[in-house]
């Protein structure tokens, strides 16, 4: 060895330009492009545009080290359903590029005043239509369906007329919650802060007392703290500025719920995806590695620290056969066998996987003219499993993938909760 | 409270669905957990029992013979030859008509996407017509945007190779102008639905486009042979239909990762756990282990930072080697991250390796050795815990990417693991 070549020599450079984001070079240089993420990804099967995560990742990250590249059109294709994430062998963190380049995108390069980011927007921002529309809901649910108002909507903002808006409930969850005086069960000891999510609370109520009752009748208190959206769609739409001020209420009222002695639990998979991952991934806020290590599924808490098994000993339920979607971002959390495996306890319901494929729909992604095609390709192998599948009715935690189950077979969409709730709630 | 089964699988590879299926049979309730998808899906798909001696000596023809030769110390070994017999009679039921080979111990010798011929015990069917030894002029065709495959290369190559009858390749645009990186589940996809293509300013199923395009070159030849692309849930459909179109038939290449029939054996061995109710949870890695007087009293798997506790009376360690994370490295030296088992190796990391990249390295063979139990031993030969178990390229010993057997002794020892195991609760 030469002394030129003495370690002691050594002096590291930066290769790369400071950033004031996270640094992902590592995730970058852990890809040994086996294209295992390629193979999952559902809209590269379908879609011959779309280059694939393999590209929208590590890739398009080295590409774009160097000033003069611009973020691919193609990173607005990406469906945001993680499958890449939940396959990559190397731990490369391809959601979180994705999300980076995404916002990027947006911010650098799309223009503000082009119909594309209005309608980004207001589909992200989801909430805060529903809010309005929960203020008159049955006139709501009436207009967003009326073929004129359709026609404008696709022609003026790109979302698809062949959509059903859903929806929305004459009573929101919170409503509910409020008049019944809040929390039933007081219970130091086994407390829970329940993230409702936007969509159980606006659109299906039923959803989140099918969990109040379940936890109440196990002797859980619920505690329902303050939220905003969880963010998942503003990830997906590249909106990361709109989503960090949602996160910061979130993560500040869950952080008190937790000094108050509860874990967080969700019934919506995005929305435990987005509090456990996608939070400290993307964002610097004081308090949000404790929200993240303190979110479980609704259902995984109870595995966990519930005797299902036992509880669910000699119930017997009087229930459709469901088929089964496992969402995406249950799949990317290793939960997507849980809701069969609680099923299978309990007789008097049957369940059965409709198979391991995407719905397609991925939030908002099927809601645009531009992706609804794609949307339902994708989907075409679920509908036609479901169809092959005993049961009529369908099973998923999802609410966008209910609806896209719904859109493809006309079947009534129920989550694992309610059965939990068929089956230890007696009637009131 | 914890997630409780009797037998725990940790890896979801071939050796850890072996392990699953072994004990089940045994009557025990089995749980399977698996962090990521498994390297089967950038496997070959072929089964490999034994190609070639540990000393070098092959291509093996009869592996049975020369598995019950093999030293101490060896997987196979340690499992015996009945397990081996036992792992292989498990694949061929869970795989039935997908899978060709089990008339006879002797290897079948498969052309790969290089044009060598790989001694294998197992093959899919798909790949069945194309088989080195059986007779019959064959075309192979490749895809001109598909790479990895170089069809009249690998023609040329299996002609140097001996072969009694004619080898031509023929490169072709495959119809419907994909781009030029297309990813292979796109090219399935298109098979498997039949999907209309773009071609010559009109349109026709993309089944069709292609048996037109090797219609032109066909003339003759008994057998054809293309990139392992021809579909993935209807893949026996698309092949029957080009065979027709083509008067010839029609075979896969095994193809480099990622591949489909990788892709296709995991999916079906994967049914077939749920078929017999094994309960399987991915996504999810085991990082922490506690126990209690020498037994594992549970593990613990990491939910997206959470703890969550996993707890058996029997446990299967089948997390793969060096490709699949089983087994790491750093500069200190050579682990098993799950239990932390003993990883035999040269104190100084030079002599781990030789200086040519095909001398006999010595890391090729790290592994965790068993006793004739297959449990995991620490340096005194005393056995780490009671009711752990390892199966498949966790294990050392072996050197399976030269030896041609990586498949086999997953199954072996997986399948032998889980039956020690299942018998036992």
């Amino acid at each position: 060895m030469s002394d030129s070549q003495q370690p002691s020599d050594f002096e590291p450079v930066d290769v790369f330009a400071e950033t004031d984001g996270m640094d992902l070079r590592p995730g970058s240089d852990d890809c040994y492009k086996c294209s295992t993420c390629d193979t999952n990804c559902p809209v590269a099967e379908v879609d011959d545009d779309f280059p694939g995560p393999k590209f929208q990742g590590p890739e398009q990250w080295r590409l774009k080290r160097k000033d003069d590249y611009d973020i691919d059109d193609s990173i607005t294709d990406c469906s945001n359903c993680l499958r890449c994430d939940t396959s990559c062998p190397s731990e490369v963190p391809l959601s979180q590029m994705h999300n980076t380049a995404r916002s990027q995108y947006v911010d650098n390069q799309m223009s503000k005043l082009s119909v594309e980011y209005i309608r980004n927007r207001i589909l992200s921002n989801y909430r805060t239509s529903a809010y309005l529309a929960s203020l008159f809901p049955r006139t709501a649910t009436f207009v967003m369906n009326f073929g004129p108002v359709r026609w404008v909507m696709e022609k003026g903002l790109g979302i698809p007329s062949e959509r059903d808006f859903p929806e929305f409930a004459t009573t929101t969850f919170r409503q509910w919650w409020k008049q019944r005086g809040g929390a039933q069960v007081q219970n130091p000891d086994k407390r829970v802060a329940y993230f409702h999510g936007c969509y159980s609370n606006y659109n299906t109520p039923e959803v989140a007392k099918a969990l109040v009752h379940v936890y109440e009748e196990l002797g859980y208190e619920i505690m329902v703290p303050e939220q905003k959206c969880s963010g998942t769609p503003m990830f997906a739409n590249g909106m990361l500025s709109d989503a960090r001020r949602h996160a910061e209420t979130n993560v500040e009222s869950l952080t008190a719920a937790i000094e108050d002695g509860a874990d967080i639990i969700a019934s919506c998979t995005s929305c435990s995806l987005a509090l456990r991952q996608e939070y400290p991934e993307l964002f610097d806020i004081d308090g949000i590695e404790d929200v993240s290590n303190h979110t479980y599924d609704a259902l995984e808490y109870l595995r966990i620290y519930e005797d299902l098994e036992a509880e669910l000993e000699g119930a017997k339920v009087d229930f459709p056969d469901l088929a089964y979607h496992a969402p995406c971002h249950s799949r990317n959390q290793g939960l997507d066998g849980q809701a069969l495996e609680l099923i299978e306890n309990i007789d008097g319901v049957m369940a059965e996987d409709v198979g391991d494929s995407c719905s397609g729909i991925s939030g908002t992604y099927g809601w645009k003219t531009e992706h609804y095609e794609v949307s339902m390709e994708i989907g075409e192998e679920m509908f036609e499993h479901m169809e092959h599948a005993e049961g009529d009715v369908g099973m998923t935690e999802c609410p966008t993938c209910a609806m896209q189950m719904e859109h493809g077979t006309g079947y009534e969409i129920k989550h694992p909760l309610e059965v939990l709730e068929a089956a230890l709630v007696s009637e009131e | 409270m914890a997630i409780e089964d009797d037998v725990l699988v940790i890896g979801g590879g071939l050796a850890g669905i072996a392990a699953a299926v072994g004990a089940h049979e045994q009557g025990a309730r089995v749980r399977l957990v698996s962090h990521k998808q498994s390297t089967m899906r950038q496997a070959s798909g072929l089964i490999d029992l034994l190609g070639y001696t540990p000393d070098g000596d092959g291509p093996v023809v009869d592996p049975f013979e020369a598995i019950a030769e093999l030293p101490e110390g060896h997987p196979y070994e340690r499992a015996g030859l009945d397990a081996v017999r036992a792992g292989i009679d498990m694949f061929d039921d869970a795989t039935g008509e997908m899978y060709a080979g089990s008339h006879t111990d002797k290897n079948a010798l498969v052309p790969t996407h290089g044009g060598a011929i790989k001694p294998t015990a197992r093959y899919p069917d798909s790949a069945a017509p194309g088989i080195a030894s059986a007779n019959g002029d064959t075309l192979f065709v490749g895809f001109d945007s598909m790479i990895e495959f170089d069809a009249p290369v690998a023609a040329d190559h299996l002609a140097a190779t001996g072969v009694p009858y004619e080898t031509d390749g023929v490169t072709i645009e495959f119809p419907g102008n994909l781009r030029d990186d297309a990813k292979v589940t796109r090219f399935a996809h298109l098979l498997d639905r039949d999907d209309e293509v773009a071609v010559d300013g009109t349109t026709m199923p993309v089944r069709t486009a292609l048996a037109e395009r090797v219609k032109e070159h066909a003339d003759g030849h008994e057998r054809i042979g293309f990139p392992a692309v021809l579909g993935d849930d209807h893949a026996t459909e698309v092949r029957a239909e080009l065979a027709d179109r083509l008067g010839a038939s029609v075979f896969e290449v095994p193809m480099g990762p990622p591949s489909l029939p990788g892709l296709r054996l995991e999916d079906r061995l994967y049914e077939y756990l749920h078929e017999i109710g094994v309960r399987v949870s991915t996504g999810n890695p085991i990082v922490d282990v506690e126990q209690v007087n020498g037994e594992i009293d549970r593990v613990v798997g990491d939910h997206t930072g959470r703890e969550v506790p996993y707890k058996a009376q029997q446990y299967i360690l089948a997390t793969g080697g060096l490709v699949g994370k089983g087994i790491d490295s750093d500069r200190e030296g050579v682990y098993e991250p799950v239990f932390n088992c003993h990883v035999p190796h040269p104190a100084d990391r030079y002599d781990w390796f030789e200086d040519g990249a095909f001398d006999d390295h010595e890391f090729a063979r790290f592994g965790v050795p068993v006793d004739t139990e297959l449990r995991p031993i620490d340096a005194d030969d005393a056995p780490e815990y009671e009711n752990l178990r390892a199966a498949g390229s966790v294990l050392g010993g072996y050197d399976f990417p030269s030896e041609k057997s990586g498949s086999g002794v997953s199954l072996a020892t997986g399948y032998a693991a889980g039956e020690l195991a299942g018998d036992r609760v």
